[in-house]
């Protein structure tokens, strides 16, 4: 009787020490979460995965897949559908009024109407695209592959990095998405401007009416609503000042996995 | 192997040095990676839990679904759905309390995810820094285990290992203590385990994760290709961190069972205490 209840005691403190055991593990890890060195500490694994897989692929092709893997509805994520005011203007005029423009340091900074975008050669490109959230879903997509852009711009010695500037305001606070990658991955064979997916114009919440397709990233460092194309030393100035709209929340500027 | 040996009433016992120090050093680390890889992992997993089969996501056919779904109560209930199964998982998987007591709609819950509260970008920091340092002491690991011979001597199948699988598994069964040399030596089923989680999931969950990444799409496509597609490799890259957990419950059921003190301590300072039986001819009872 004795016996069983000092047993009975004795399971209570083992469940009562492993279960403040594995709390104390987790509040640890979510303090550690809260520290600015640790996160630097973590942080350390992105150049290091960058380095590695860029030494490993290089400017090989992402995979390209048949037409019959089209998805039927290309999934959407981030914004929408712009409300910006720039954008609903350019909407309202079903994008007659839209120039990409090509700026920064560039010798000859460009601006392109729809039209004249789709007159530049085109290349079309069946691909996955995979959002950071895990899924994936593959389509077709046309546009001017972005090096071509660049050899008509002339990027100037210091260009390092392609900053892109979008029309929607997905934090709501009145900023814009922004993104950007270095010129390895502006002059890939499949990073695209694109304006075309699956044979058709972009739809609105795909992207309307250009959109970037950089298909060895992941699906933010793909920008939307494309509104202009700027060269630059660093992305320092842009933004929170760390490459993109997810970066400036604490996401890497890798952008792989 | 040094040993110092204790005489007493019931038997011999002696003090043998069980596991060599970059060993032990090297098993703490890697536990210490495995729980902050599943925690992330499961943290990561969160932003879209759902699994599917092939290239790309067929919304509508996942494999494996933990939604949040408005009850007849008007309250939130956890759902998840295996194959064309659902289940009511509320309060664990789907809908659970959060710290604060407040339900909430994730995946998994607070409690098994790095960091608690939801932070996708946090969990990846998180993963890749101790994916990279799994990595490399699981390469340690290796190396160590086959310039130490611990590889060939100790782990390998003989063929006497072989032969030995069926005893084994009786005596497994009949929870049969191993003493003397034999308790020093890892049984067939043991090493098979071991094995299996060093050659056949450690190398599959690495390559299953990697692959993942856009960027290694030119360089693994061929293993895409191999496994199903992108969405079927992280689906293994689950379900091989599920073996993983099994590995590691069963590994410490073994020690709680088999003296967890004793067997703690060979892993700590590398001492463990053995029952020796005296000589063949007076050992039986």
């Amino acid at each position: 009787m004795n016996d069983e209840r000092q047993r009975a005691e004795r399971r209570r403190l083992l469940r009562a020490l492993l279960a403040g055991g594995g709390a104390s593990l987790l509040a640890g890890c979510d303090a550690l979460s809260n520290s600015g060195r640790f996160v630097d500490l973590l942080s350390l694994a992105e150049p290091l995965n960058a380095r590695v897989q860029r030494a490993a692929a290089g400017a090989r092709l992402a995979q390209e897949f048949p037409a019959s893997m089209i998805a039927p509805t290309f999934r959407a994520n981030g914004s929408l559908h712009p409300q910006t005011p720039e954008y609903r203007a350019l909407q309202a005029g079903g994008f007659r009024d839209y120039r990409l423009q090509v700026v920064g340091l560039v010798e000859r900074p460009l601006e392109f109407s729809l039209d004249a975008l789709r007159t530049l050669p085109t290349r079309t490109q069946i691909t996955r695209h995979d959002c950071v959230e895990g899924w994936s879903v593959i389509g077709q997509w046309t546009g001017v592959p972005l090096a071509r852009l660049l050899d008509l711009a002339r990027p100037k010695p210091g260009a390092r990095i392609v900053v892109f500037h979008c029309f929607d305001d997905l934090a709501g606070d009145g900023s814009r998405y922004y993104e950007s990658v270095d010129l390895a991955d502006a002059y890939h064979p499949q990073t695209l401007v694109a304006h075309m997916l699956n044979g058709a114009p972009v739809p609105i919440e795909n992207g309307a009416p250009v959109r970037m397709r950089i298909e060895n990233k992941l699906g933010y460092k793909q920008p939307k609503y494309l509104r202009a194309i700027e060269l630059a030393p660093s992305y320092a100035a842009f933004g929170a000042g760390r490459g993109g709209y997810w970066e400036d929340r604490g996401y890497d500027w890798w952008g792989g996995i | 192997m040094s040993s110092t040996t204790v005489g007493s009433a019931q038997g011999e016992w002696r003090v043998v040095l069980r596991h060599r120090a970059p060993l032990r050093v090297m098993h703490w680390i890697n536990l210490l990676c495995m729980l902050a890889l599943v925690g992330s992992g499961l943290q990561i997993f969160n932003a879209h839990p759902a699994l599917y089969w092939g290239a790309a996501s067929h919304f509508d056919r996942p494999l494996l679904a933990m939604d949040a779904v408005r009850g007849p109560d008007g309250k939130g209930h956890g759902v998840t759905r295996v194959g064309g199964h659902a289940f009511d998982t509320t309060g664990v998987f789907g809908v659970s309390n959060a710290a604060d007591g407040q339900r909430v709609g994730r995946g998994f819950p607070e409690w098994a995810t790095i960091p608690g509260p939801r932070s996708l970008a946090l969990g990846r920091r998180w993963h890749f820094f101790f994916a990279w340092l799994w990595v490399v002491n699981g390469a340690c690991y290796l190396l160590w285990s086959l310039a130490s011979r611990h590889l060939v001597r100790d782990l390998a199948m003989q063929a006497r290992d072989w032969r030995a699988v069926p005893r084994s598994i009786v005596e497994h069964l009949r929870f049969h203590h191993p003493v003397g040399e034999d308790a020093l030596r890892y049984n067939p089923l043991q090493k098979l385990a071991y094995l299996g989680v060093i050659f056949v999931l450690a190398p599959l969950v690495v390559l299953t994760g990697l692959s993942m990444s856009p960027q290694m799409d030119g360089v693994l496509g061929w293993w895409l290709a191999f496994v199903g597609g992108r969405q079927s490799a992280r689906t293994i890259h689950f379900v091989v961190m599920a073996l993983f957990v099994l590995f590691v419950i069963v590994h410490v059921l073994m020690v709680v069972y088999a003296g967890p003190i004793n067997e703690m301590r060979s892993m700590l300072s590398g001492r463990f205490r053995v029952r020796w039986p005296r000589t063949e001819a007076e050992g039986s009872p």
